[in-house]
């Protein structure tokens, strides 16, 4: 590991103005920057602790809102029962995602931050093949090798990797805000508008490769808002080649409202098919006011579906991502 | 508070229940190598260390105490496994300066002072938990938080909430037995 001085402040003010810094990374519960440090996916020369903030762990309601501190783990997020209650998939997200003693450590706040399992992106320095978001320019070896377990949306000839956490396809689908506060000042913005596809990294003029979200260096993630839909149900579903602890294949997270037998209204993201989540818009205005049954659900998801540009090992993943959202939304309703 | 003074102090704030570091309110410089006290296995321990030292390398190569592994060193394979306050972590993904103010379990801190074992460890014997044994201190260690949090109500849940402890030898069954038989006092 590259040499890297340490700090930890005692507010936020302190922590804002150090991570500010050039040079400046964060460390929260450190389960992913550590393996960036050991494999050089990146060499700062300052990390900034903010590990102990306080007040920054808190789970809670507020004014029509479930609220969430950046510094919560998964597992305190995955068993508060306040959690269960009004966004169950969220609770489940965070159960499904690593391990028993990784989830003790990882934060909500890190978690959306963590980058691609792309094997070829993984290796260690130095480097022995090509990688564009490793090295800007060498090229992308997955987009026509090793790629079963890429992007099926958005990706770009520069890159095809997906984004593979659980809790952020839960937060996008149950339409949460995340809250950033920067030397400017505060501000908020859509879960499902901090992460940016290749494609759409393209579209404004950033490198597809290397820009994945619309973070700036400064800016640190203070919390999440998650708003509270009366009635709501949901259910988070992930496929894994194993039954537990192991990165997904795709995942759903379905967050439905019933009237009577009639879908009322219905929001569903996918996830690991994209480098952000990727909500099934056309499913989602085209359902309310149907009946609710397998067929009609399967029928408005695979329009969706038809969207998808598999790669040349993953043409398995759109059916594998049409069957897991059909199930999450009946899981949902069922729960 | 002068430059110096922050330098040395490792640019950390720690917890000081005891009151006797004064509150810094200037900003911290951060430093390559920080002041870190925290208790393993009940002992005290204020150190001086480069802060890029993770917890696992800091428990084997400095205390010397090697019961706790190092498997794959990336957060993957669990032999790593402590309890930091009590809680299940991998000891490969945190810094030692992450530590600071806490206390640590290891193997080495489980059994009584008369060398008694601790029931968890007991009932890896009495089930034939471990081949090789290289995961088990992780194993155990994890078994004993994974019954204080209450997810041992069955086989599946053991299974599920014990994932995180990777076995080569495949001692999986023998394991499940062993933290349910825990878990009901059988030992
Ligand atoms: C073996 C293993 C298996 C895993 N399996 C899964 C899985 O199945 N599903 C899943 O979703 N995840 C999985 N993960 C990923 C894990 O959930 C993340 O590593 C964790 O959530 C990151 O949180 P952290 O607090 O440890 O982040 P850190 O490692 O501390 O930080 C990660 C990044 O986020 C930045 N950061 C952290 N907090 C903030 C903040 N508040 N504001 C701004 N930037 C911040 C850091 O600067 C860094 O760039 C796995 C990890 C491991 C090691
Ligand atoms: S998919 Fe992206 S991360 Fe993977 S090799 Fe290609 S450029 Fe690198
Ligand atoms: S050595 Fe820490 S999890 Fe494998
Ligand atoms: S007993 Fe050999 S690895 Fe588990």
């Amino acid at each position: 590991m590259h040499p890297f001085a340490y700090a930890r402040p005692h507010d936020e003010a302190q922590a804002v103005a150090l991570v500010a810094e050039p040079g400046s990374t964060i460390i929260a519960g450190g389960t992913e920057l550590l393996n960036w440090l050991r494999l050089g996916i990146t060499r700062p020369d300052n990390i900034i602790d903010i590990g102990r903030l306080p007040d920054r762990a808190n789970i809670g309601l507020e004014d029509g809102f479930l609220t969430l501190g950046a510094l919560a783990t998964l597992n305190q997020i995955g068993e508060h029962p306040t959690v269960g209650e009004h966004a169950r998939v969220l609770g489940q997200a965070c159960l499904l995602a690593a391990s028993a003693q990784v989830r003790n450590r990882a934060t909500i706040g890190g978690n959306v931050l963590q980058r691609t399992r792309c094997a070829y992106f993984r290796a260690a320095e130095p480097l022995p093949w090509a990688c564009n978001k490793r090295a800007p320019g060498t090229g992308c070896p997955a987009r026509h090798a090793m790629n079963d377990e890429h992007a099926i949306f958005g990706w770009t000839d520069d890159c095809v990797a997906v984004h593979p956490s659980d809790p952020l396809v839960a937060l996008a689908a149950l339409d949460a805000d995340v809250d950033l506060v920067s030397p400017e000042g505060a501000r908020r913005l859509p879960v499902g508008k901090l992460h940016l596809a290749q494609q759409e990294a393209k579209a404004i003029g950033h490198d597809p490769a290397t820009q994945e979200t619309v973070l700036r260096h400064d800016e640190m993630i203070t919390g999440y808002r998650v708003p509270l839909l009366p009635g709501a149900r949901s259910a988070y579903l992930k496929v894994r080649e194993r039954q537990s602890y192991a990165y997904a294949l795709a995942t759903a997270a379905a967050v439905v409202q019933m009237d009577g037998d009639t879908i009322q209204s219905i929001r569903v993201a996918l996830g690991s098919v994209a480098q952000r989540p990727w909500r099934l818009l056309r499913a989602e205005t085209s359902l309310p006011g149907n009946r609710l049954s397998a067929d009609t659900v399967r029928e408005a998801v695979q329009w969706d579906l038809d969207e998808a540009r598999p790669l040349s090992g993953n043409a398995y993943k759109v059916r594998l991502a049409r069957n897991t959202a059909v199930r999450a939304i009946m899981a949902a309703v069922e729960s | 508070m002068t430059r110096s003074q922050i330098l040395n102090d490792g640019g950390v704030a720690p917890d000081d229940p005891a009151g006797d570091t004064p509150t810094n309110q200037e900003p911290l410089a951060p430093a390559l190598a920080v002041n870190v006290r925290l208790h393993v296995n009940g002992a005290q321990h204020a150190v001086h260390v480069s802060a890029r030292v993770t917890l696992l390398d800091w428990l084997r190569d400095d205390l010397r105490l090697t019961g706790t592994k190092k498997g794959c060193n990336e957060g993957a394979c669990g032999a790593c496994t402590v309890l930091v306050n009590g809680r299940r972590m991998n000891s490969c993904l945190m810094l030692v300066a992450q530590c600071d103010g806490s206390e640590v379990t290891t193997i080495e801190g489980l059994a009584g002072p008369d060398g008694h074992l601790h029931p968890v460890q007991q009932a890896f014997i009495d089930c034939d938990a471990f081949q090789c044994g290289y995961c088990t201190p992780g194993q155990v260690l994890s078994a004993v938080a994974c019954i204080q949090e209450g997810h041992t109500r069955s086989p599946e849940e053991v299974r599920e909430w014990m994932s995180g402890n990777l076995c080569r030898c495949s001692a999986y069954p023998q394991i499940t037995s062993a933290v349910l038989a825990a878990a009901e006092g059988k030992v």
